[in-house]
């Protein structure tokens, strides 16, 4: 490897948003002819990285410099042009277009102004014979294929434009074990052909095989480089530990023996993204969900909350089986759940509507007498929450958009708490909101337990399952891995057994499906 | 799978609106006391040209996912306008129609322009230019009136060797030379990629920007294309709000009927010129059956309904509930 010239540097690149901090003087070095892998747990800081380099997002402070040249990108258009391209986690792919249009989006080749569709199928099937995947035909739909296919698309897509740096962020996480072999040897490749690759990924092993140089990221900041193979997986392990702690957390109240269990499934398994789930949470306790982001844990709460169809396994409730249809089912009657998601803004809240009407619409059937709102009834409950949460806003007829992050999580949990849920699932509730906000959450959190509500809490935030959870059950591949209790919740034990690795007597520890 | 049978999938929304025009027109003109004759398809013709340009303009709109609201005034606005400026020697007929085309692009220029960078939606923006180009079709025309070149007119809404509708010739001209070359454009895949899912569009560096406005301009285009022949049939102008109204309306339902996706991205302006045929022979079908003309509303919507509906029937397969609100 030349390693007297690199290719691409990046020099003390830094970005927040709003006031969190997502990357802080961060330095990352690439050269041709190398794969490069980039590690670190959830919300390090590699996205935003990569969203800079592609030019989706601008840093605040730093340089770059390609071929020794500062550079700077407006769009993901001047990246590529440069040379750089991006296959994102989230696929960039137009669904309702053909394979071949997809390949050739950012540049059809023309004849008379118009697209040349021969010459466009051409260089469809050869980027997708580069990529691996001649099976797939270049008129296809992309909303017709699997996911597996449309990741191989992507990465065609991406060798079409002809990079001289290719950055695969996860970009194998969706693929089948004979896909993954295929991209493999296409990066090899790459490799030896000159290209500069930079590799995303959680899996170790992929990592292991592939990458000639690692870079670990932890609280935005690459902390450690190392030439690959010169770091077993603990000390990696080790390396990515070390986020700063600045919560505090209510006391654990320890085991009580003696409470029923409230919730409860049985082999749960949906498409191919649940794999035979089965857990229980009692009342008076909070379990909380770990592992990487994107490993079924959203699904498995939108799966209690009656959304998904196709469940095969049981759900109980209070240990009798019960079917739920509709979010509705979910929280009405015996059941009363409540489901606190993780996109407020599309989810949890209408924006342009008021404080007041935004907190009783998921009470409403209990606040009306014969279809009419009870209003004297209604203000008494809003004021009771308002209390509880401190809710910090000018009025209660103000829209619920002009309130801020963290106020605007609490009306979200506030409006469940109004129908006083016994079950309570929260989708990663503390993304994007204050320090301060976190802490009373943490609180309230406890306190409903106290009061005997269930809780299921899933959090990219492995420091808040562990000041918070009784139980943590982590989550890879849509099957529950292992399930850590009480004083074994600790983050190397919650990062190692979300990477998947056995060490350290970190095997499956509840047989709940492998 | 082979090749042909991707085209199939791809064209099935406007085979399916060829098929639905077949079967109409064959009922009618088997039921007409003429029968089957150059007359009867001439006639049919004429009628079905006119919301067909409209479609074709509604088409262009739909795809990048956005509507225009404002088709049918601009349809009324330079059909006003014709009546004035579209007479007197050759180089006067060919300046007068130049100038109401330049209307129709600068009025669909000034919608694109409103919805790309000033960022409003499209339904609301289009309501308000409409009103706006109705209020100047309305001062050009305050009563019905004026003129059109009337040897342009016959030729060109007459028939060609005796058999073959004028106005059908034209159509298939516009296509070839408005719609062909813009759906095969970049621009045109960049409205399609912006209609199906803008965000990757974006990230894949698409123009989405000129390929929206283009969408725009070319919609306003072809709606000036209708105004000028509804002036050829008609030998007036007249700025008739009800009327205009009717063809922005009745292209949205074309649209539906020619396999156009509201929600962008899928389509054919194709299938919405035979959506657009099929639904004017819904009136034609009343007539030779000799019910009432005022069930002819009734029997629209009940024909729209169940077009519409055939398209709804992907949702019972979705798994994740959340996905219906997508």
């Amino acid at each position: 490897m030349d390693a007297a010239t690199p290719l691409f540097r990046m020099e003390g690149i830094s970005k927040r948003y709003g006031g969190v901090r997502a990357l802080e003087k961060a330095d990352l070095t690439v050269t041709a002819g190398g794969i490069h892998a980039i590690l670190g747990e959830n919300g390090a800081g590699k996205s935003t990285l990569i969203k800079i380099m592609a030019g989706v997002v601008a840093p605040d402070e730093g340089t770059m410099t390609l071929d020794g040249r500062e550079v700077s990108f407006a769009s993901p258009a001047a990246a590529n042009q440069a040379g750089i391209v991006c296959i994102f986690q989230e696929l960039s792919l137009i669904p309702e277009l053909s394979v071949a249009d997809n390949i050739v989006i950012s540049d059809p080749p023309k004849r008379f102004g118009m697209i040349d569709r021969k010459a466009q199928r051409r260089i469809a099937e050869e980027a997708l014979a580069r990529a691996g995947a001649s099976d797939i035909h270049p008129r296809a739909l992309v909303k017709d294929l699997p996911l597996s296919r449309r990741q191989m698309v992507e990465i065609a897509k991406a060798l079409a434009r002809k990079p001289r740096i290719l950055i695969l962020d996860e970009a194998t996480s969706a693929l089948t074990a004979a896909d993954v072999a295929k991209v493999f040897e296409v990066l090899k490749r790459l490799r030896s052909e000159g290209l500069a690759l930079l590799y995303i990924s959680h899996r170790m092993n992929e990592i292991a095989e592939l990458a000639d140089h690692c870079t670990v990221f932890r609280n935005g900041r690459n902390v450690a480089s190392y030439p690959a193979g010169s770091k077993s997986d603990n000390e990696v392990v080790e390396l990515m530990i070390g986020r700063e702690y600045s919560h505090i957390f209510p006391p654990k109240p320890g085991p009580t023996a003696a409470a029923t269990t409230v919730l409860e499934a049985r082999n749960l398994s949906w498409a191919d993204r649940l794999d035979n789930i089965s857990l229980s949470v009692k009342a008076g306790e909070v379990v909380g969900l770990g592992g990487l982001d994107g490993q079924g844990q959203r699904e498995l709460l939108l799966a209690f909350f009656g959304v998904l169809r196709g469940l095969s396994g049981e759900i109980l409730i209070d240990g009798k089986p019960v079917s739920i249809a509709s979010p509705t089912a979910a929280s009405h009657g015996r059941i009363g759940m409540a489901l606190i998601p993780e996109d407020r803004k599309t989810e949890g809240l209408m924006l342009p509507m008021t404080v007041r009407e935004n907190l009783s619409f998921a009470a409403l059937d209990r606040l009306s007498k014969a279809g009419i709102i009870d209003r004297a009834a209604e203000q008494r409950l809003i004021d009771d929450m308002v209390g509880l949460l401190a809710i910090k806003t000018a009025g209660l007829d103000i829209p619920v958009g002009a309130l801020s992050g963290g106020n605007q999580q609490k009306v979200v949990i506030a409006k469940w708490l109004m129908r006083q849920p016994r079950i309570i699932l929260l989708n990663d509730p503390t993304r994007g909101i204050d320090v301060g906000t976190k802490q009373e959450l943490y609180q309230l959190m406890r306190k409903l337990a106290d009061a005997g509500a269930a809780i299921l809490f899933y959090s990219t935030d492995y420091d808040e399952l562990i000041g918070c959870c009784d139980r943590v059950l982590v989550l890879y591949d849509g099957a529950v891995k292992r399930e850590l209790v009480g004083a074994e919740i600790t983050e190397h034990a919650l990062i190692a057994s979300a990477l998947n690795i056995h060490g350290e007597g970190a095997g499956p520890r509840q047989g709940a499906g492998a | 799978m082979k090749d042909w049978r991707y085209w199939l999938a791809e064209q099935r929304g406007t085979l399916l609106a060829f098929g639905i025009f077949i079967v109409m027109f064959a009922i009618y003109s088997a039921n007409h006391p003429a029968g089957f004759t150059a007359n009867v398809v001439q006639t049919a013709a004429n009628k079905g040209v006119l919301l067909a340009f409209v479609a074709m303009a509604q088409t262009l709109v739909v795809i990048t996912a956005g509507i225009d609201l404002s088709v049918g005034m601009i349809f009324t606005l330079t059909n006003c306008m014709a009546s004035w400026l579209v007479i007197g020697t050759g180089l006067e007929t060919a300046f007068g129609v130049l100038a109401v085309l330049g209307t129709g692009l600068l009025c669909g220029a000034v919608n694109g322009a409103i919805v790309i960078y000033g960022r409003l939606q499209p339904i609301v923006a289009t309501i308000a230019t409409g009103a706006v180009f109705f209020g100047l079709a309305l001062l050009l025309r305050p009563v019905p009136g004026g003129s059109v070149n009337e040897d342009l007119a016959d030729f060109l809404t007459g028939r060609f060797f005796g058999v073959v509708p004028a106005s059908l010739v034209s159509l298939l001209v516009i296509v070839l030379v408005v719609w062909v070359p813009f759906s095969r454009s970049e621009f045109g895949r960049a409205a399609y990629a912006a209609g199906s899912s803008e965000t990757a569009a974006y990230m894949s560096g698409v123009p989405i920007r000129r390929g929206k406005f283009l969408a725009y301009t070319l919609a306003g285009l072809l709606a000036a294309i209708g105004g000028l022949f509804l002036t050829f049939f008609t030998y007036t102008g007249e700025a008739a709000y009800a009327s205009g109204n009717a063809y922005t309306l009745f292209s949205i339902a074309a649209v539906v009927l020619g396999g156009v996706s509201l929600f962008g991205g899928k389509g054919s302006a194709i299938g919405a010129i035979f959506g657009a045929l099929a639904f004017r022979t819904i009136g034609d079908l009343l007539f030779v059956f000799d019910f009432d003309p005022l069930w002819q509303p009734l029997f629209q919507g009940v024909i729209l309904l169940i077009a519409v509906s055939l398209g709804a029937f992907a949702l019972f397969r979705v798994r994740n509930r959340l996905e219906w609100f997508l």
